[in-house]
């Protein structure tokens, strides 16, 4: 069992969870991930590492609900427990391994959008503690959907918020701000990471081609396992065919295939579907309206 | 109860027709009167010929004997010394080529059933709670045994049973490997069967971590000179899924064997209130011929579809155990033979609508000695379906091998390891089953299990 040391609602949807986890918070680097699991009949739920603390064994995750298991363990309270927690899994972002001498005269631009914020924040705060500061991007929907904002100004260089409604800061999509640095002010990158829903890795991926700037997304497919055993993650990336629980999950922008990998994320709709509906409407649920189809 | 002695005393199985409809045990194996007639068969030969057919020489006629005598706890313990999965090993193993295919009663009628006696002995023994003893003493030196499947908990047993502090660090959440992974509920029951014998593992003091994955979680490496573990036996399995790279292969409803098995067994997805969700697919095509594609297609059969086994070769050289391909025949699934996929056809919103393959023939025997097909040309035509279950064959998982210093693979990434007591390149680990050999079978796993524990206790007794 895994302890839930803190359970807190960051904004619509969008929860933050303390779990100690000892071997994990060890060995985990920024760009890694864990699969949750509830209790004993739940899903095996892939979610990135928000951040960690060595010392004391914790684990933070940040999620989304985006079907009926996210939902359920919304539920879970500081005090609960995971029945199972596995980690750290995927590759470690590729700077972590790069020589710091020569990463200190690179010049990163990092672009989250939504709940991808959560593992944007470990890349630039790992950066920031290697005396590296990153220019960061960060947009939602609307000012309520804004996470880890006093977070991330504490670690990162320049922070630029946008939300598409202009509520809070600037208004209009993260791609609109990448412009306006890089072609209005002239601003010089040498890569870019971006980490948000695929639609948008997908369009920052086009955008970068386009002004060469060389792109990383990481990529959330279905998983099962997290180890390379089920091949459930499989991605295009080039003319290649990746895992992306054990190869990724971060892969080069301007290789992958979005389209393919936005039509895959779909494959359990009309399933998902169901169980949200089970799961809220209870025994009441009995199919046949043609609601959950 | 009246038998003739050249024939089997057949074992009762659920009607096809009604098991093609739920995932209950398939084969119901003897009751006590069965068991001791099909043991009275035995000849209790001097030379046993069934024993050397054994990869773990079990003492079957010795075992046999005491079932027809009706001293079943007796017939357990022989089995025991030799076995720590009877009850999975009389299900699951490959008995027509082992011991029944060696069994002098063979050669004139039917061979003695020994993988249903085996089962017998062991789930009597369950049912009376019979379990085997925790060693009184340990002696102290710690043993890390990655993996928890056949070769991973055979070896954790003997090392137990010689007094060692032994660990298992399993990658998933729940123990087995392939036992709860892969085989189906109606050939292996998870909760009846395969946890029973890993509670009598833990009942000899090894301890399981499940959510440790070697290589990620922690290394080979910072076990031994962190944790204080004095060896490590690698039973790793052979679990990375193999695709064809034939176009159309990431298409909505194409999924692995493994993915599917996983989903239905491990995850319970064919039970109602587990989360986790499987597409059941109306017209499925499984590509392969092996156990597992007999597993994956009857899975599909019971979750509501219409089947095809989809080989290259003919029936002879189909992979799979006789038994499977019988059951699977009588159950409903669709052979499409000597056939071969090119393409997977695919709609306009990513789904799998169909496969596209060609006839073949088979020519001269390739290096495996079968004969190897070739394409006949001309005769595409196209199978309508809405799921595929590529079932091609898997290969061991780089994680270990890749993160371990020292220790040495070979080109198809199996660690290698000396067969008769699992030595690696490496000081001190010790590799055995899947790992080492690419898939094969739980038995020949439990030997290699066996084997490493041996050299163990050899290389730690001398240190
Ligand atoms: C669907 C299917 C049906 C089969 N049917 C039969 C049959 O009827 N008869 C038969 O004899 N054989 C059968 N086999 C083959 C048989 O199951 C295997 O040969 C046998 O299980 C191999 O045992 P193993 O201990 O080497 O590995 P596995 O059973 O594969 O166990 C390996 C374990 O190690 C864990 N692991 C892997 N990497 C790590 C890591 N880095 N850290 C921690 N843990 C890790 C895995 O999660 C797994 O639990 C079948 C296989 C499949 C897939
Ligand atoms: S070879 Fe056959 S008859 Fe002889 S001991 Fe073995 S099982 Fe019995
Ligand atoms: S999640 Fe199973 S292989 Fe990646």
């Amino acid at each position: 069992m895994y302890k839930i040391l803190k359970a807190e609602k960051l904004a619509d949807k969008i929860y933050l969870m303390d779990v100690e986890a000892k071997r994990i918070a060890k060995s985990c680097q920024p760009g890694q991930f864990i699969i949750a699991k509830m209790d004993d009949r739940g899903e095996r739920i892939p979610l990135t590492i928000c951040d960690y603390n060595r010392e004391k064994g914790i684990i933070t995750i940040v999620f989304q609900i985006v079907g009926a298991s996210t939902e359920k363990m919304a539920t879970l309270k500081e005090g609960d427990s995971f029945r199972d927690f596995t980690g750290p899994l995927g590759q470690a972002s590729e700077f972590t391994g790069e020589d710091l001498e020569e990463l200190k005269k690179k010049k990163m631009l990092f672009v989250a959008g939504g709940v991808g914020t959560a593992p944007v924040y470990p890349q630039v705060k790992w950066l920031h503690e290697h005396g590296i500061e990153a220019d960061v991007i960060v947009g939602a929907k609307t000012k309520d959907l804004l996470i880890l904002t006093e977070e991330m100004k504490e670690v990162a260089g320049n922070l630029y918020v946008t939300t598409d409604d202009g509520s809070y800061e600037r208004k209009g999509m993260v791609t609109e701000v990448i412009k306006d640095l890089v072609q209005t002010q002239g601003k010089k990158y040498d890569v870019c990471v971006a980490i948000g829903p695929m639609i948008m890795m997908k369009f920052v991926s086009l955008l970068t081609k386009e002004l060469q700037l060389p792109t990383i997304v990481s990529l959330n497919p279905i998983m099962v396992d997290g180890t390379g055993m089920c091949g459930a993650c499989r991605v295009t990336v080039g003319s290649e065919v990746k895992f992306a629980c054990v190869d990724g999950p971060e892969f080069d922008g301007h290789l992958v295939n979005f389209d393919e990998a936005m039509k895959r994320q779909q494959m359990y709709k009309t399933a998902e579907g169901k169980a949200v509906l089970k799961l809220r409407e209870g025994d009441t649920h009995h199919g046949g309206c043609g609601q959950c189809e | 109860m009246e038998s003739d002695v050249l024939k089997k005393v057949p074992v009762r199985e659920q009607e096809p027709q009604v098991r093609a409809k739920n995932f209950e045990e398939v084969c119901l194996g003897y009751n006590m009167e069965e068991a001791q007639a099909e043991a009275s068969r035995c000849l209790k030969c001097k030379n046993a010929r069934c024993v050397s057919g054994c990869p773990v020489a079990i003492n079957i006629p010795g075992f046999i004997k005491e079932i027809q005598d009706g001293n079943v706890e007796e017939a357990y313990r022989i089995i025991s010394e030799s076995s720590a999965l009877p009850a999975v090993c009389g299900r699951v193993c490959p008995q027509e080529s082992q011991c029944e295919g060696k069994c002098v009663r063979g050669v004139k009628g039917e061979p003695i059933s020994i993988g249903k006696l085996e089962r017998f002995a062991a789930d009597w023994a369950r049912e009376n709670s019979i379990s085997p003893k925790k060693p009184a003493t340990t002696n102290g030196k710690k043993v890390a045994v990655i993996g928890s499947g056949p070769s991973g908990v055979t070896c954790a047993g003997d090392l137990a049973k010689l007094g060692y502090e032994v660990t298992i660090f399993e990658a998933l959440h729940e123990p087995g490997g392939v036992l709860v992974y892969g085989i189906p509920e109606f050939r292996l029951p998870k909760e009846k069967v395969v946890k029973p014998e890993i509670e009598n593992l833990m009942k000899l003091g090894v301890k399981i971590e499940t959510n440790v994955v070697i290589g990620k979680s922690t290394t080979i490496d910072e076990l031994m000179e962190e944790e204080g573990f004095e060896a490590v036996f690698v039973g790793s399995g052979a679990g990375l899924p193999k695709f064809m790279g034939i176009p159309g292969e990431n298409a909505n409803g194409v999924f692995s064997a493994n993915e599917y098995l996983t989903r239905s067994n491990l995850m319970k997805a064919f039970q109602d209130g587990y989360d986790t969700p499987i597409v059941a697919g109306t017209k499925v095509a499984v590509v392969g011929g092996g156990n597992v594609a007999m597993d994956a297609a009857r899975t599909a059969l019971r979750l509501g579809a219409e089947v095809h086994i989809v080989y290259r070769r003919s029936e002879e050289e189909l992979p799979a155990r006789v038994e499977e391909v019988h059951h699977a025949k009588e159950e409903g699934i669709i052979f499409d033979l000597l056939t071969n996929p090119v393409e997977i056809l695919v709609d306009e919103n990513g789904w799998v609508k169909g496969m596209r393959c060609i006839r073949m023939e088979l020519g001269e025997p390739d290096a495996s000695g079968r004969r190897r097909p070739v394409e006949i040309p001309g005769s595409e035509f196209e199978l309508e379906l809405d799921t595929v279950i590529m079932s091609l064959g898997t290969s061991p998982n780089p994680l270990i091998s890749s993160t371990t210093k020292g220790l040495e693979i070979n080109k198809h990434r199996c660690i290698i390891a000396e067969a008769t007591n699992g030595q690696t390149s490496k000081e001190g680990v010790f590799a055995g089953g899947d790992a080492v050999t690419g898939a094969a079978t739980v038995i020949l796993a439990m030997e290699a299990g066996k084997a490493g524990a041996k050299g163990i206790h050899e290389y730690l007794s001398n240190k």
